[in-house]
């Protein structure tokens, strides 16, 4: 299921105002790749057009190529609700349906493209996808009961559980632990691990621990300067990244904070 | 429907699909265009071409098509999405229809008798059947009485804005929002009644004149100012007012010299908006300041007033053809001058909004 | 939001000072207080003056639907019939409206182009600033006369249904033409609340059902309208207490009789507001009086509608 995600000279705008500028990159399937970079940067606007969810944003648009093996993206008479739900996303604040319970939450983007799913096929995603989310246990007794009954660290897996629903064979994780406290955020992170068996993802950190702790690559995205654009500095395995940078940029960025 | 998007559950792996047949972009376009044309050509082969036949018949046709064809080439969903769009389209022109029915309409039988002498003369000594008259009466009746309104409730409702602002707080500022709230519901005509009851009690049954107008006027009309100016003194920032203590200067010279002038611009806008809201207010004048009255009045505490809102009400109750001219006259009247209050308050609100936020 | 708790260098008093500060304190609590006084004052003085005719009334007043109030002695009335007209009237113009609204909120918010909307909005504004005496001139003198046709093949194709049982008004004026033009008139009210509560769905929700693939339309049934639910229905009420107490466009459509009756492409039915602006002039002995009651049970019914307007808004911001 999980795909390789191709990105060649893209550029990101917001009306007239160049945002992102020129990245190429690979995104090797099942394995985890982090973007980090200080705030600004671009990291979570250039996250946002794998899976078209910048242009969602009046004015905004991108332009360059994002190929998906070998589907791009932005292709001609491309769909970009066909393509969100090949590639799932999970926010920087949970944000499961406050009027749903659990399970409606969970079924809600597999209900869309299958609306006459039947009950039994329905309970089975539902624990499948909540078991992939490493919440089933803890909810099972109380599936029917809004999901905003559930703590922040729960209802950001309930999230989780929500998009992988759907199938997709990419997940984006634009910061999923910023909000979350230090036991949740232990939580998310082992499910990073374990996902990565069957999809490609690709998670924003500001946090470059966690980047170094869940990530088998990483991209370091920086600005050129103040008003300019955010441009890719430096991409490579994540023990490389941040043991031995190639750019004094990526130094200086990672020994500046980390350790 | 579109077997392209379905996606078993289960480990097999189906063939991604990113794309699918779609209708191309210029297909709405065209298609509105086509209907529109069609059923132009068909209706008046027919010779029965009517404006809103015309209107309802096209968008029936293109929103069957619409839906027909992006089921077939789109799949279920698309076409789901896109009966909802020409629905939501459909709303917004369903709505400005009668807007635009009514401005048309009024313009046009009102522009028939809308002169100067129309706006010159009284129906003082006019029959009802005669063609002459005017409304001059009826718009010194408007001018008198909503004068008064205005003058009773722009003090009453700014200073219970400042004091809800500035003075109350906990449960009597709630209990004051609360009622403000019913106020700006109680229906107009009670409004006209609570003066008729309170003149009864006062003066004895059966006197109607200017003021009694002026006052239900008020109760509509002090709610309305609250609450524009309640909101408009707390976009003054905390940090003038702070500034002024910290001079020394105390609280009621800080409200009128600092926080008042800051937001007058705000404060003229609502008050220019709440005069437009009762100018136009019928119901309550019929049973405070009458609805007879034919001569000039200018005093506000003796006899009947007639207003522009009640001039039109009072013609078309005669039924005449003469009658009904004078009330789309009237209308025009009327219309025009809340027209005018409204663009007057845009534009003071735009002269003097502050330039700092932007 | 809190700029009330403001004064806390308080100057140092001097007695001058002090006269002012307590002055106008004083008059800005006064007028606060006045509202409440006039609001006591409506419900007192419509109390009072209703109670005459009232206690000398020989009829039910809530049941009955006759109205022989201009006499002088032992009157006979009762606002059944137009308890029921007018929130049948109500009704039906709710029905027309909210769905029209529910669509030119959601055009506004989520479908014109950015730069057109504020415009578009203006423009359904605009729908609330026409008097409603002039609302009243183009129902009957555009409105009806254009409709009688169309009453006439409902009668023919659907009369089978209660509602549009025949023979149709030739006029016209009937309490559905009343009705569309109520549901004119409310429509602006219903939008603007819609309007704003659509405005403030959660970015994050939004973003939730579009990131797994749904299309404008399913984002909207998934996050905008649960979330406007409780918004959508308390401006609906607010429309609902702005048609039940609206006036002179029933007065001036409706060709009024005193019964109870779901026909509403013949003439008949009366709306308690429309009543009182018609019977006022020519009102003797307890007619005023009568009709002061009527304008109180009117009073009551809109109290009732907006206050539960106002709770339902309320409790609906507190929950998102």
């Amino acid at each position: 299921m999980a795909k390789r995600i191709d990105v060649s000279g893209l550029h990101v705008y917001y009306g007239d105002f160049l945002a992102v500028e020129d990245v190429s990159m690979t995104i090797e399937p099942r394995s985890v790749t982090a973007f980090i970079g200080s705030s600004g940067c671009g990291k979570s606007t250039f996250l946002r057009t794998l899976n078209r969810m910048h242009e969602v944003t009046p004015g905004a648009y991108a332009r360059g190529k994002v190929l998906l093996d070998d589907l791009d993206v932005y292709g001609p008479d491309v769909d970009p609700v066909l393509v969100r739900s090949e590639v799932g996303m999970v926010f920087q604040r949970a944000n499961p349906f406050p009027t749903m319970s659990i399970y409606d939450n969970v079924i809600a983007g597999a209900r869309l493209n299958n609306k006459r799913m039947s009950r039994s096929r329905a309970d089975d995603l539902v624990e499948e996808s909540l078991r992939g989310a490493n919440l089933w246990e803890e909810v099972k007794d109380r599936l029917h009961k809004p999901g905003s009954g559930l703590s922040g660290g729960q209802q950001q897996r309930l999230c989780i559980a929500r998009a992988t629903a759907v199938r997709p064979s990419v997940l984006l994780m634009d910061e999923p632990c910023s909000a979350l406290d230090p036991i949740s955020t232990l939580a998310i992170e082992d499910l990073i691990h374990q996902l990565k068996e069957d999809y490609t993802i690709v998670i924003v950190t500001h946090n470059m621990q966690q980047a170094a702790r869940v990530s088998d690559r990483t991209a370091f995205f920086n600005l050129a300067g103040p008003g300019k654009p955010g441009r890719l500095i430096e991409m490579g395995e994540t023990n490389q990244m941040f043991t031995r940078p190639e750019k004094k940029e990526t130094e200086n960025y990672i020994t500046g904070r980390f350790g | 429907m579109s077997s392209t998007t379905t996606r078993p559950s289960g480990p097999e792996t189906t063939e991604t699909v990113l794309r699918h047949a779609s209708l191309p972009r210029y297909f709405p376009a065209a298609l509105l265009a086509c209907s529109a044309a069609a059923v132009a050509g068909v209706l008046l082969a027919f010779s029965s071409f009517g404006v809103v036949v015309w209107a309802l018949l096209t968008a029936v046709a293109y929103v069957v098509i619409t839906v027909t064809a992006a089921a077939r080439v789109e799949g279920g969903r698309k076409a789901t999405d896109r009966f909802v769009t020409s629905l939501v389209y459909g709303c917004f022109l369903l709505a400005l229809a009668p807007l635009v029915s009514m401005l048309w309409t009024v313009l046009r039988s009102g522009f028939a008798r809308f002169d100067g002498y129309f706006l010159s003369v009284s129906m003082n000594g006019v029959l009802p059947s005669m063609d002459a008259g005017g409304a001059y009466h009826a718009i010194v009746g408007t001018l008198a009485i909503t004068g008064m309104a205005t003058l009773i409730s722009v003090p009453i409702g700014v200073m219970t804005a400042v004091y809800l602002v500035e003075y109350a707080r906990g449960r009597i500022k709630r209990v004051i929002t609360f009622f403000v709230d019913v106020m700006t519901g109680i229906p107009s005509i009670v409004a006209g009644l609570f003066v008729v009851a309170l003149w009864i009690v006062l003066f004895g049954p059966g006197r109607t004149n200017g003021a009694a107008g002026a006052i239900s006027l008020a109760v509509l009309m002090i709610p309305v100012v609250v609450r524009s100016s309640e909101e408009m003194l707390r976009l003054v920032p905390r940090d003038l007012r702070e500034a002024s203590y910290a001079l020394g200067v105390p609280k009621w010279r800080t409200i009128t010299k600092v926080v008042l002038p800051t937001s007058a611009a705000g404060l003229t806008t609502g008050i220019m908006l709440a005069i437009a809201r009762v100018i136009g207010e019928t119901a309550p004048l019929i049973l405070t300041a009458g609805s007879s009255a034919v001569s000039i009045n200018w005093n506000l505490f003796d006899g009947q007033m007639m207003s522009l809102p009640v001039f039109i009400y009072s013609q078309v109750r005669m039924g005449g053809a003469v009658n009904y001219e004078r009330a789309w006259a009237a209308a025009l009247t009327l219309i025009l001058t809340v027209m005018l209050l409204f663009f007057l308050a845009r534009m003071i609100g735009r002269a003097f909004a502050p330039k700092s936020t932007r | 939001m809190t700029t009330t708790d403001a004064p806390q260098a308080a100057p140092p008093p001097t007695a001058s000072r002090r006269i002012g500060d307590a002055v106008f304190a004083g008059l800005a609590r006064g007028s606060g207080l006045l509202i409440l006084v006039i609001l006591a004052g409506v419900a007192a003085f419509l109390v009072i003056q209703a109670w005459p005719s009232l206690s000398a009334n020989t009829a039910n007043f809530l049941t009955s639907t006759e109205w022989e109030a201009n006499v002088r002695e032992a009157p006979a009335f009762g606002v059944a019939a137009l308890a029921f007209g007018t929130l049948l009237a109500a009704a039906v113009a709710l029905l027309l409206a909210t769905p029209v609204a529910v669509g030119i909120a959601l055009f506004i918010v989520y479908y014109a182009p950015r730069r057109l909307a504020s415009v578009l909005g203006y423009l359904v504004d605009l729908l609330a600033a026409i008097p409603s005496v002039v609302y009243g001139l183009w129902g009957i003198g555009f409105l009806a006369p254009r409709l009688v046709p169309v009453f006439g093949g409902l009668t023919e194709h659907l009369g089978w249904i209660p509602l549009f049982s025949g023979p149709a008004s030739t006029s016209g004026r009937t309490i559905l033409t009343a009705s569309i033009v109520l549901a004119v008139m409310i429509l602006p009210i219903i939008t603007a609340m819609s309007r704003d509560v659509f405005k403030q769905v959660p970015q994050g929700h939004r973003e939730a059902a579009l990131a797994m693939g749904a299309t404008r339309w399913e984002m909207i049934r998934l996050a905008v309208l649960p979330f406007g639910r409780s918004g959508v229905v308390g401006g609906a009420m607010l429309g609902l207490g702005r048609a039940l107490g609206e006036t002179m466009a029933v007065a001036m459509i409706l060709s009024p009789s005193l019964v109870i009756s779901f026909d509403l492409l013949q003439s008949g039915n009366q709306t308690i507001a429309a009543h009182i602006a018609l019977q006022y002039p020519e009102a003797t002995g307890y007619g005023v009086s009568a009709l002061i009651a009527a304008g109180l049970v009117l009073f009551a019914i809109t109290l009732a509608v907006n206050m539960g307007a106002r709770y339902i808004v309320a409790r609906g911001s507190k929950e998102a």
